[in-house]
């Protein structure tokens, strides 16, 4: 990284720094930082790390917008580090934080202890409809039944619709953005047949009820999964399920 | 801050959330927009009650509302609840299940053009209609 030095562009890193075991709270640190037209966000962070600050702790792993790692607040935006770049901020400066929302563990580290629990609340693998032998074949598809669901099958788990989430921030006990498109892209595949346990979670308290529409999650996603229209296509789902709960003695989500 | 664990995560407030980002801002007037839907709603229900407290008082509440106040308030209430109304479809998208036409999926600047026409030609329709039994 080092050789990149040369083209004598400069840029302020301001970095949210939390270190638990000295500081009752963060603190803006800055950073001046060599660049080029290509580097990255996450680039400019390793610059520092192998530089200027040894400390510093993010998480990242692909470079390439696909492992869901390096989310975090980029002047105040829930984006992924590594797909956003620095020739990007012509102010000369751009300030780091931690995802929102989320507790800090350290630096730009979150925990994301409840993101996991919840996942797996959810089952997020097909439970077959009626289970198949190996000698019986594969479950087929069509490609309009693969239509249904395979824009939410694209999330990478990177949190920033739950950064750009109010009502999670407001109430971490919300399943939120992320988990809602999980469960809407297990519980539409034709060949899935456990929506009406994933319901319990989608209809209980802490579900899609929470959501007031503000549909930043959506705006943020970098992978258009538009997870505001996986949690508002299961309130109309819940709803129902809660009024045939009503007429029938086994109906709905039971 | 969660002192019991020795990891200290720390905890950011969220008082004030929804200045941090110019989204939420819109969000907000979005949302404080649906007054002005209620205000309106209050003032033809006020209209209700005049009308079964006989004549006279029904013309007082015509007659108020013909006053500089009441037509400013409601340019007012206008300017809101479109406002309100063009904000509502164009999150409509988001909200329903993909639609199919002919086997291709909606784009949402169309489910929200729709919504919109759908709007302005009921307001027109309700307006034409109320133009014609008060001449
Ligand atoms: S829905 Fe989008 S923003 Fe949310 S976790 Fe998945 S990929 Fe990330
Ligand atoms: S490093 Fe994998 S998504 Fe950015």
């Amino acid at each position: 990284m080092s050789e990149s030095r040369g083209n004598g562009k400069l840029i302020r890193i301001e970095v949210l720094r939390y270190r638990p075991e000295q500081d009752e709270e963060p603190f803006l640190q800055g950073y001046e930082v060599p660049f080029t037209d290509d580097m990255s966000v996450l680039q400019g962070l390793q610059y520092i790390k192998d530089w200027l600050d040894g400390t510093l702790s993010f998480r990242w792993s692909c470079r390439m917008a696909i492992c869901g790692s390096c989310g975090m607040m980029i002047d105040g935006e829930p984006r992924l580090a590594c797909k956003t770049f620095l020739r990007d901020f012509p102010a000369g400066s751009v300030r780091v934080e931690a995802l929102a929302h989320f507790p800090i563990e350290r630096d730009l580290v979150i925990r994301m202890d409840d993101f996991l629990a919840k996942l797996e609340s959810i089952k997020p693998w097909i439970i077959p409809k009626e289970e198949r032998s190996l000698a019986q074949g594969e479950y087929l598809q069509t490609p309009a039944q693969l239509d249904v669901y395979e824009q939410f099958s694209s999330c990478i788990n990177c949190l920033l619709c739950y950064a750009a989430c109010p009502q999670y921030g407001l109430n971490p006990d919300f399943v939120g953005p992320g988990i809602m498109a999980l469960l809407h892209r297990y519980n539409a595949d034709s060949r899935d047949g456990a929506a009406p346990e994933r319901m319990e979670v989608a209809g209980s308290e802490a579900g899609v009820f929470n959501c007031t529409a503000v549909g930043y999650c959506s705006e943020v996603c970098p992978k258009h999964v538009d997870p505001a229209n996986a949690v508002n296509q299961n309130k109309t789902r819940a709803a129902g399920d809660y009024f045939l709960r009503l007429v029938t003695p086994k109906g709905g989500a039971r | 801050m969660n002192t019991s664990d020795s990891r200290r995560p720390y905890v950011r407030p969220m008082a004030g959330w929804w200045r941090r980002n110019p989204f939420f801002v819109e969000y907000m007037i979005h949302e404080a927009t649906a007054l002005f839907v209620a205000a309106y709603a209050l003032v033809l229900l006020v209209g209700v009650m005049r009308l079964a407290q006989g004549e006279a008082a029904w013309n007082g509440w015509l007659e108020a509302l013909r006053s500089p106040a009441s037509v400013a308030f409601h340019a007012a209430l206008l300017a809101a609840i479109s406002y309100h109304c063009w904000t509502w479809f164009r999150i409509m998208p988001r909200t329903m299940p993909p639609l199919f036409v002919g086997g291709k999926r909606v784009a949402p600047a169309l489910i929200t053009a729709c919504g919109l026409a759908a709007a302005v030609v009921c307001s027109l329709a309700v307006l034409i209609l109320v133009w014609g039994a008060t001449r």
